[in-house]
């Protein structure tokens, strides 16, 4: 009877050094560095910055260490309000804009042969390994007052004095319509491109029009795509502050701008903390609606 | 059958149409790269109108000591912000597909963060940590940040290559004698390798275009070429830069298309074996 009890312990016992061998150390060995690199550079510094954005300001620029709203009512007023809006106008013109542009374009690469598909994928991405400010100062230098876009405009006898075109919000969003359109463009196309065009023709063939079939067919079944889509270019859009600097000179700012600013020159960072949970926040929401009807694993980022 | 030509002709006049869209958005796209490579050329000192034609800028560039030291500075993050994001993205993908653990799910939405959430955010967060924890600014914190958006780039991109019978083959391999090292080198690793491939790409082109980490959490004295680029806007960039900016372009583009020959040329060869 007692052998038999300590039979199974041993029995357990091994399976469970056996267990440790097969399973726990490999499971360690290659989870574990992840994991441990997430949680020191990720959930602990968005801990923390939601917990300094509580905080308040000292006379000198440094941090407080008192509970305090201060820094979210800062946000209320009228300069500091009137810059998130912007931001988020910004920001949701770029995504229109993106989607406008982006999902013809998706649909007529996703209609070619596959072999074509991907090479004209690449030529989309071909632009984007050079440096992102170099191509932005592109811009800047064909729209400067005595640039070939002015030249030309007063050549054509369109006007007669040069436009100002550099340092304004018209050129800022044009930087980040072109700098943004891959992002929507590439999970708009995987998503078209997995379309069978069964369903297409069996649309047709129930006698819908080809405004019918897009709208109540080709436009539900890839709204996921447009979904990733609206995600990966509106959140980026809202924070990005090279845009701004490098094409708005200085004179537009938009949150990101701010935030920058709150940790260098202005020294407040429970404030550059609050606006970046703001931003936190947003992104936290378009996410969960995200999550509501699709998995966020699914979600085409690369 | 009027009716069907008028069909086609309705289809051929759409196709066109379609090409014609396509390539006015190519042109938009290619444009700023275009005008970026022409102003190379441009004779003045900063580039801010066309003033003739000189190739004396891809000499020079190699004398602009500033611009030199932040290449190198550049060049020393990606490399290792590559090697690193690689190593712990394989394992990562790897542990986070195959093994169940009570952090899992945790980790996997840990993941998305640094995807999602604006870069802007992640970088004030990190500065705030490694200011308060006394950790100097420099090559280190830029590494850290570098890795960090990295890391998951690298982890979903491999994952989505790990195949469904890899352990089978696995099991396989060590009924066969092999030990877990060599198993991984030989077995687990050439089935994931153009993963590991893309994810090294994709590493670092991330870390050498980052501005906004960079930005954040360099120090006083060094910092890379996008942050000095960022730095040159006010006064004017110069010619030297978008001499370098091209021939990186060039560079980047021949690894690109060098790398497909050499996988076309494999899988020609793993055919005809």
């Amino acid at each position: 009877m007692s052998t038999r009890i300590n039979d199974t312990t041993d029995l357990q016992a091994i399976s469970r050094k056996r267990d440790l061998r097969r399973k726990t150390i490999p499971a360690l060995a290659q989870a574990g560095p992840v994991s441990v690199w997430m949680i020191l550079f990720v959930t602990l510094p968005m801990l923390y910055i939601i917990y300094i954005s509580f905080m308040s300001r000292g006379v000198f620029g440094d941090v407080v260490y008192e509970f305090s709203l201060e820094s979210y009512q800062t946000l209320l007023d009228s300069i500091y309000f009137k810059v998130i809006v912007k931001s988020l106008q910004v920001a949701l013109f770029t995504t229109v804009a993106c989607l406008l542009l982006g999902y013809p374009f998706a649909y007529y690469i996703a209609r070619k042969p596959p072999a074509v598909a991907s090479k004209l994928i690449m030529l989309i991405m071909i632009p984007f390994w050079t440096n992102s400010l170099m191509r932005l100062n592109s811009w800047l230098l064909l729209f400067q007052t005595s640039g070939p876009v002015n030249t030309f405009l007063q050549w054509a006898g369109i006007t007669s004095e040069p436009v100002t075109f550099i340092y304004t919000d018209p050129l800022v969003m044009l930087g980040l319509v072109t700098n943004m359109l891959p992002f929507a463009v590439l999970p708009l196309y995987s998503t078209i491109e997995k379309l069978q065009n069964s369903l297409l023709e069996a649309s047709s063939d129930l006698g819908a029009n080809p405004r019918q079939t897009f709208f109540r067919i080709t436009l539900p079944l890839t709204f996921p795509g447009i979904f990733s889509a609206v995600i990966l270019v509106f959140i980026p859009s809202l924070g990005i502050y090279t845009v701004s600097d490098m094409l708005g000179g200085g004179k537009v700012l938009y949150i990101g701008n701010i935030i920058k600013n709150q940790f260098g020159s202005i020294r407040n960072w429970p404030l550059g903390a609050a606006l970046s949970v703001l931003l936190l926040v947003i992104t936290g929401a378009l996410i969960f609606l995200y999550t509501r009807f699709s998995k966020l694993e699914d979600m085409e980022v690369v | 059958m009027a009716s069907l030509t008028k069909v086609q002709r309705h289809r051929k006049a759409l196709g066109i149409l379609g090409d014609v869209y396509a390539i006015l958005i190519y042109a938009v796209l290619y444009i700023p790269v275009v005008v970026m490579m022409i102003f190379s050329f441009n004779d003045q000192r900063y580039n801010y109108y066309w003033n003739g034609f000189t190739t004396q800028w891809y000499g020079k560039l190699f004398t602009n000591h500033a611009l030199m030291d932040s290449l190198w500075y550049s060049l020393i993050i990606a490399v290792l912000a590559t090697v690193i994001s690689v190593v712990v993205g394989t394992l990562g993908a790897l542990g986070l597909k195959r093994y169940e653990f009570k952090m899992k799910k945790f980790v996997n939405s840990m993941i998305f963060i640094p995807i999602i959430v604006p870069e802007i955010v992640l970088a004030v967060a990190l500065l705030i940590i490694f200011m308060n924890v006394g950790f100097s600014l420099g090559m280190g914190s830029i590494l850290i940040g570098h890795c960090t958006f990295c890391i998951p780039y690298a982890v979903v991109t491999i994952k989505g290559r790990i195949s469904g019978d890899g352990e089978t083959l696995e099991e396989a391999s060590m009924d066969l004698g092999a030990n877990r090292i060599q198993t991984f080198l030989r077995v687990t690793l050439p089935s994931i390798m153009p993963g590991v491939m893309s994810a090294a790409f994709l590493s670092f082109t991330l870390s050498i275009d980052d501005v906004v980490m960079s930005n954040m959490l360099s120090g006083a004295k060094n910092t890379t070429l996008p942050v000095l680029i960022l730095s040159m806007n006010k006064s004017g960039v110069t010619p030297d830069v978008n001499a370098l900016t091209t021939i990186m372009i060039l560079v980047i583009v021949a690894c690109m298309l060098l790398s497909n020959a050499v996988k076309a040329a494999l899988r020609k060869r793993s055919a005809a074996a």
